[in-house]
């Protein structure tokens, strides 16, 4: 399958070097890390370079089945962004402003993935945001995993890149990132209780962050 | 002369891997005898020491190119880990940018053995420069602070740890020892300063020496690792380096001192910051700067003393 070698390679020869020594990752809850699906990665947003980042921590022989959601406005808007988006990294794209598109159509292909096996990696910020800042946390993704009773939400928290390539900066500058894994989500009734719970956790991992000084208010 | 090491560092480089595998000897026969207690994290450590003592060896012995990369590369590894966990501006992004870029120019300089450039590039011109990079940001609120954050951490990472690959391109004295008997040497002290004072500490430990900094620190732990040291270097100096046995004894007491003064130094950011690791880079250690902490102020040190003494 090419599309499957070409993701490998994509990340071998050029992410994973990049990850692991230009920027250098402190992880911890390693033995967290789910390596099956179907399952939803919800990490916080700081960097271009979190999707990445995150990809980066799974053995290349599951690479395949490790599918970010972005928004569709963004990463299809340029032919060359376009390719890269949805061959090297497969994307799920979703359309960020679904108001026209009932709930379970907009869904579709990430419900398709999961039924797969594939492992998601939403954000549920749904944009970067100002850097190191946790933004508000948005239910959608409380939509998508309601129904699905098979499908584990594993939290992870990422600090540092928000330094290294914040929003609307071209210039790469190396710096250190913590990833820290938590432990599986329980599953909520009501989408309130999910968000609460949810932001709670973030906050408790960004704690354990070695970097989460790092920057002057 | 094997791979043209030589033959005083060869034997050198034979005992410390041969104290290596008593290290790891002792941890399985410790791991059987309790087998209820968890040794992971001794395992990590010494599987560490296998991985950088190897690294660095191999380094060393392949050419003296090869070496001063190496400690470029672990002079970008230390500054990355910084700046990594100090507070810095997001305006100053483009500062730091510069002060990564001033790695490869201090190690240039050392390879081509340009010592007046090499002593004041990070000291006289990057400290220069870098305020007037910041200047031309124009972010004003927390100036002061950001620029003494910023070239502290230069000093520490690059111009200090500079100075062990300084010590590889000097004339050779001790033709038996080489250069590399001199790194061995500056490495394998300070490293065991650091196990010396942690057994005596230990063992003997009672007087805290600066318990606001590091409650496990005690004066009797730094009496008996600088006295231990003190004698380790005066009988081994002679072999690894062109001192003489007296002048090698104060050079143990140098390597000792300082070492302790590092290790505390880094602490104090530590403390300050409220962490307990600088990163999670080397498994069973922590962060490369909790490893190389004392060697960031003995190297300096040790290379004037030299420098002063034989040259």
């Amino acid at each position: 399958m090419p599309k499957r070698i070409l993701k490998i390679l994509f990340f071998l020869l050029l992410i994973r070097p990049i990850v692991f020594i230009v920027i250098g990752l402190n992880i911890r809850g390693k033995r967290n890390l789910p390596l099956s699906g179907p399952t939803i990665i919800v990490a916080n947003h700081n960097s271009h370079l979190d999707t990445l980042v995150l990809m980066s921590l799974f053995p290349l022989s599951i690479l395949h089945n490790i599918r970010p959601v972005a928004a569709a406005d963004y990463f299809l808007s340029n032919p060359i962004l376009k390719w890269l988006s949805l061959n090297c990294i497969d994307i799920i794209p979703l359309a960020r402003k679904p108001r026209f598109i009932s709930k379970d159509k907009l869904f579709q292909t990430c419900h398709a993935a999961l039924d797969k096996g594939n492992i998601l990696i939403i954000f549920p910020e749904g944009t970067r945001g100002v850097p190191e800042e946790m933004g508000r946390i948005k239910s959608g993704i409380f939509h998508l995993i309601n129904d699905r009773k098979d499908t584990r939400v594993v939290p992870l928290v990422m600090h540092g890149l928000g330094k290294s390539l914040p929003r609307g900066e071209a210039l790469f500058v190396p710096f250190n990132c913590d990833v820290i894994i938590g432990e599986q989500l329980p599953l909520e009734t009501s989408k309130d209780k999910f968000v609460d719970n949810l932001s709670t956790t973030f906050n408790a991992l960004l704690k354990q962050c070695l970097t989460r000084n790092n920057s002057v208010k | 002369m094997i791979f043209d090491v030589p033959q005083n560092a060869f034997y050198s480089i034979l005992v410390i891997f041969f104290l290596l595998m008593t290290a790891s000897l002792s941890r399985i026969f410790l791991a059987k005898k309790n087998p209820k207690s968890d040794f992971t994290e001794l395992r990590q450590r010494i599987q560490s020491w296998w991985w950088m003592v190897s690294f660095l060896f191999s380094c060393l012995i392949i050419s003296r190119t090869t070496a001063i990369i190496l400690f470029g590369f672990i002079s970008f590894l230390a500054l990355k880990e910084f700046f990594s966990i100090v507070p810095t501006r997001l305006a100053d992004r483009r500062v730091i940018f510069w002060s990564y870029l001033a790695i490869p120019i201090q190690y240039y300089w050392v390879s081509i053995e340009w010592y007046g450039m090499f002593i004041i590039f990070i000291p006289i011109y990057l400290f220069l420069f870098l305020p007037v990079r910041m200047v031309l940001i124009g972010e004003t609120k927390g100036f002061i602070r950001a620029i003494g954050i910023t070239h502290w951490g230069v000093m520490l990472t690059v111009f200090c740890l500079s100075h062990i690959a300084y010590l590889l391109v000097l004339p050779v004295k001790n033709l038996d020892a080489g250069n590399i008997g001199l790194v061995i040497f500056l490495i394998s002290m300070t490293q065991l300063n650091d196990v010396a004072q942690y057994i005596w500490g230990k063992s003997l430990g009672r007087r805290p020496i600066i318990p606001k900094v590091s409650p496990n620190k005690t004066l009797e732990g730094f009496i008996g690792g600088v006295l231990t040291i003190t004698l380790i270097s005066g009988n081994f100096a002679s072999f690894l380096t062109p001192l003489s046995a007296n002048e090698g004894y104060f050079a143990g007491l140098l390597i000792s001192i300082c070492g302790f003064f590092g290790d505390v130094v880094i602490s104090s950011v530590k403390r300050d910051l409220e962490i307990k690791d600088s990163g999670t880079l080397i498994p069973g250690h922590g962060g490369i700067l909790d490893r190389l902490d004392s060697l960031i102020f003995v190297s300096p040190v040790f290379f004037h003393y030299i420098h002063y003494v034989v040259f």
